[in-house]
């Protein structure tokens, strides 16, 4: 307690020989009274002078705020830190952290921010953060630097460089104060910056080069400066490049974990399964349900949710083949009649069960955010994830029907039926776990797009007509054919979609696979030999 | 694609119209008043739908409770037009010649309001309008109670260019009538504001869109030139999740490049996870949070009766609440619900709105309404960062679209017109485009 009081005073002391006029209250205590202002510019200045104290205390404040778990009480004015806890939240007192018991929301009121002082206190934590022990602090600190530039900080950080020993960092430091030289008075600093920034393909760093280009009449420096920029330009262009690979190949992962289980119940049984949109949406609410039943470890929830989603859908479309569609064999156009009735009864079934809003999924934090590999690429990690995860379902799928008694059951029958039984194979019992089999992965595909996008009952129709579309265009009953089929319609799309727009894009390649199904009825990889006829 | 798409999407839509239960009620009671609900309680739009038809039940339900309207008690006639647009006109014609309601409350989307208005007009009955839209349109039938683009818009894109800085715009939005508008409006009004082409982007997505990769890694290479970029978005419904989400992913912050959006409430955000957006805007007439008496009551009250705590406000159902009461008001006035005394009477009846405040029914059949700022918060709720000093007045025919800055609509006698042409002085009778 002393201690504090001592530093209070010290504080106190050190800012009235600053600032004279605040004689009356600490600029801590003016600072907190600023806070809980409504006016956004008295807060602005309550971050100013939280920012000029720089200890530990304004810090915790500052940090909290961000964090938006800055409350005051409403009868006595008190500042605290809430968190929710159930019903109610459990406070602690903002400076002097003790612990307050438990309070309801509404005796509670929110120490409010916007955009503009959101920026500002990062600002005043990177400048408090320079100094931090820890060095993934202090490159996030001049990183932040180097994203929202700023006159002063070349100033700032240049006696720090000496004391840096880190090396990621002391570049980000140079490429700051070199961003802070380009804009000097000084036309003799600017050759050398432009050199340490030589590499660097920062937005910042070539808009800045890019003006200095125009504006300067040194033509050394700017023929210097052109090739620069062209150098930069060209790399740029690769990354733009690789970023659009990335982004066709996700578009096509989700393609293909949506076809796989219809390139099984379609290309290898000839079902045509109107429901199998609806399976998947099975999946994507079975995820929904096992993370209302384990809250607290989101991560656990999805993985689990995969092994889950797989035996909801594989039962569901084990009961839809032995219930309806095993007296429609042969008869396409009834099946068809019949699945769309099953999807709609399953659609009306989860507005019913669920309501027709959308759920929503929580995404693992190990799935947000991106991979930043340099300032021009970064690849975000829910995508990575699926394309990963969508090669692994695809080599699974493709071990089962290859190497297990299973798989050679289902390709005996879908080759030859009555041979099949005469070697004793239970034709019913496999088409039923075919069956099983396609709606499963159906249902894994589901916990995935519950990731991308909505879960809702509508879920499933926005994902059937791209699904028979990469079926048949990969060759209907090959496995291979669907992945490359997925992939480079994904690929096709994303490279279209920045020229011709999303909507085009989309009705472009729609011509082309009708083109294409013109001339190549059976797809890329049509079935060769006898079973082909059947 | 899109082709087959809504021809499939056509038929499910129809087959689960057919399905679905339609909760008409058939016992004609001779001494009630029937209002005509025409929400969509099927397919996409059930989502937002849904609510609107739960908040005219409560507020029949309330009226019911203080005795009714001219003695008689109010009969709710919800039909289902299923997100399907040519029912929404078999639906309102049903409401006006078979249940003969007095007032039809109702429609989201421009598209089903296009498809009901030969019908409204036609069968002279009174329809309701509660959600923001692209205005261009002044039907002697329909009071639109959500914004006109004066009222959201344009102050929304004031709000950027003023108060954050915004130099560059991205225009986005989802494929239909409503962005098209707007976007059109709000392009014209940023260059009559002196921005140059070349800072403009516009960009459209088809309904539902879910991958929003390409999309948002053009919007931060346009915001990345060091000019500060905003990004208006016109995108509807729950095509604002995964664009939401990538914009996250992808680390696109709100005080990097903000997204101000006019179809994103709290309802919206009910369904996601808000740590990823807090910071981005949306521009409305009335959040949850705003703090008046009038809205605790109001959420008090919704909330009993939808039997949830967790259930939320929003605009268009303050629209609604709005719109109800007025021609609650305009019955007693009038003393009949006779579609034209009611027409007559409800010009210039005000009545409270939930943000402290009266909103009025102008002679152009919009209304007055304050407009508000709202930065998402960590909760799904919104903060009000800035507002209008004044109530706007809702402006039918846009002044910075060329065909109709010169028109004006006016509902009064004598002049009694939509679309009143003020340098030619003559009504073309052309109510809507």
């Amino acid at each position: 307690m002393l201690t504090k009081k001592c530093l209070a005073w010290f504080v106190l002391f050190t800012v009235l020989a600053i600032n004279p006029t605040s004689a009356s209250a600490t600029p801590l205590d003016e600072a907190i009274t600023l806070l809980k202002s409504k006016s956004f510019g008295d807060k602005s200045q309550a971050v100013n002078l939280l920012a000029e104290q720089a200890d530990e205390s304004a810090k915790t404040l500052l940090n909290t705020w961000l964090e938006a778990r800055l409350y005051y009480i409403k009868n006595d004015k008190r500042l605290v830190i809430a968190d929710k806890q159930d019903s109610s939240y459990v406070m602690v007192d903002a400076l002097s952290h003790e612990a307050l018991g438990t309070i309801k929301k509404r005796k509670l009121k929110k120490i409010t921010l916007n955009n503009q002082l959101r920026g500002q206190i990062r600002a005043a934590l990177a400048v408090m953060d320079l100094r931090s022990p820890e060095r993934e602090k202090r490159l996030a600190a001049v990183e932040q630097m180097l994203d929202r530039p700023s006159p002063e900080y070349a100033a700032l950080l240049s006696p720090l460089l000496a004391e840096e020993s880190d090396r990621p960092v002391q570049e980000a430091m140079c490429a700051v104060i070199a961003l802070g030289q380009l804009s000097s008075e000084d036309k003799t600093l600017h050759m050398a910056a432009v050199e340490t920034l030589n590499n660097s393909i920062h937005p910042v760093v070539r808009n800045r080069l890019q003006t200095l280009q125009q504006q300067t009449n040194d033509p050394v420096l700017a023929a210097r400066l052109k090739q620069v920029l062209q150098n930069m330009d060209s790399k740029l262009q690769f990354y733009g490049f690789l970023e659009n690979l990335f982004f066709g190949l996700s578009l096509g992962s989700v393609l293909v974990l949506a076809a796989i289980g219809l390139a099984i119940t379609f290309g290898v049984m000839g079902v045509i399964n109107m429901a199998h949109g609806e399976l998947i949406m099975l999946g994507a609410y079975t995820t929904y349900v096992i993370q209302l039943l384990m809250p607290n470890s989101i991560g656990a929830s999805v993985l689990l949710a995969i092994p889950v989603a797989f035996i909801v859908s594989g039962l569901v479309g084990i009961a839809i083949e032995r219930g309806v569609i095993r007296f429609l064999y042969g008869r396409p156009l009834e099946t068809l009649l019949a699945t769309f009735g099953i999807s709609l009864i399953l659609q009306q079934a989860v507005r019913s069960i669920f309501s027709p809003l959308n759920r929503s999924v929580e995404t693992p934090t190990w799935m947000s955010g991106s991979w930043e590999i340099n300032a021009a690429l970064s690849l975000t990690y829910n995508r990575l994830y699926i394309i990963i995860f969508c090669l692994l379902v695809f080599a699974m799928l493709f071990m089962i029907l290859k190497k297990t008694l299973l798989g050679l059951q289902v390709r005996a029958v879908s080759q030859n039926r009555n041979m099949a039984r005469a070697m004793g194979v239970r034709s019913e019992w496999v088409d039923a776990m075919t069956f099983g089999l396609g709606s499963g992965i159906a249902g894994v595909a589901g916990v995935a797009l519950s990731q991308l996008t909505n879960v809702g009952p509508n879920l499933g129709q926005a994902y059937i007509i791209d699904s028979f579309m990469v079926v048949v265009f990969g060759g209907v009953g090959n496995l291979w054919g669907t992945l490359v089929s997925g992939m480079s319609l994904g690929i096709a799309n994303k490279f279209l979609e920045p020229w011709s727009g999303a909507v085009l894009a989309k009705i472009l390649v729609l011509v082309f696979i009708i083109l294409f199904i013109q001339k190549w009825p059976r797809g890329l990889f049509p079935q060769k030999g006898r079973a082909a006829e059947t | 694609m899109s082709i087959l798409k809504s021809k499939f999407k056509t038929l499910v839509l129809s087959v689960a119209a057919i399905i679905a239960l339609s909760t008409s009620s058939l016992t004609q009671a001779a001494d009630t008043i029937k209002v005509g609900i025409l929400h969509s309680l099927s397919g996409t739009m059930a989502i937002s739908e849904t609510t609107l038809k739960d908040t005219m039940l409560m507020l029949i339900e309330k009226q019911n409770e203080k005795g009714g309207l001219l003695g008689k008690q109010l009969e709710a006639v919800v039909v289902d037009p299923a997100s399907n647009w040519p029912l929404f006109a078999e639906k309102a014609r049903e409401l006006l010649s078979k249940h003969k309601v007095a007032a039809i409350f109702g429609n989201w989307t421009s598209v089903s309001r296009k498809s009901v208005l030969p019908v409204v007009e036609e069968l002279n009955g009174l329809l309701f309008y509660p959600v923001q839209y692209e205005g261009e349109e002044s039907s002697k039938n329909v009071f639109y109670t959500g914004a006109a683009p004066n009222q959201q818009a344009i102050p929304a894109v004031d709000y950027l260019m003023n108060d954050i800085g915004a130099k560059r715009w991205v225009l986005a939005g989802t494929d239909y009538v409503y962005p098209r508008t707007t976007n059109k409006i709000l392009e014209a009004y940023l260059k009559s504001k002196g921005v140059p082409e070349k800072d403009i982007m516009i960009n459209y997505t088809p309904f539902g869109h879910s991958d929003w990769q390409s999309i948002v890694s053009d919007i931060k290479k346009f915001g990345s030139t060091g000019v500060k970029t905003a990004v208006v978005s016109t995108i509807n419904g729950d095509a604002n999740v995964p664009f939401y989400k990538e914009l996250g992913n992808q680390g696109i912050s709100a005080e990097d490049i903000p997204v101000v959006a006019f179809s994103v409430g709290e309802e919206e955000l009910s369904g996601i996870d808000t740590k990823p957006l807090v910071g981005h805007l949306a521009a409305w007439n009335y959040f949850m949070s705003v703090d008046a008496p009038a809205n605790d009551e109001f959420i008090e009250a919704w909330q009993t009766f939808i039997e949830s705590e967790e259930r939320v406000s929003n605009d268009p159902m303050e629209a609604h609440y709005i719109g109800f009461n007025m021609w609650v008001k305009a019955v007693e006035k009038a003393g009949t619900t006779n579609s034209d005394a009611v027409q007559a009477a409800i010009i210039g009846v005000s009545v409270p709105n939930l943000t402290g405040g009266y909103s009025s029914m102008m002679p152009n059949h919009h209304i007055t309404k304050p407009v508000l700022i709202g930065e998402i918060q960590d909760d799904g709720q919104f903060e009000v960062v800035w507002q209008t000093s004044n109530l706007v007045a809702g402006d039918a025919w846009s002044d910075f679209l060329p065909g109709s800055k010169d028109i004006i609509a006016d509902w009064r006698a004598p002049l009694s017109c939509g679309n009143y042409n003020v340098k030619t002085a003559k009504c073309s009778r052309q109510n809507y485009e």
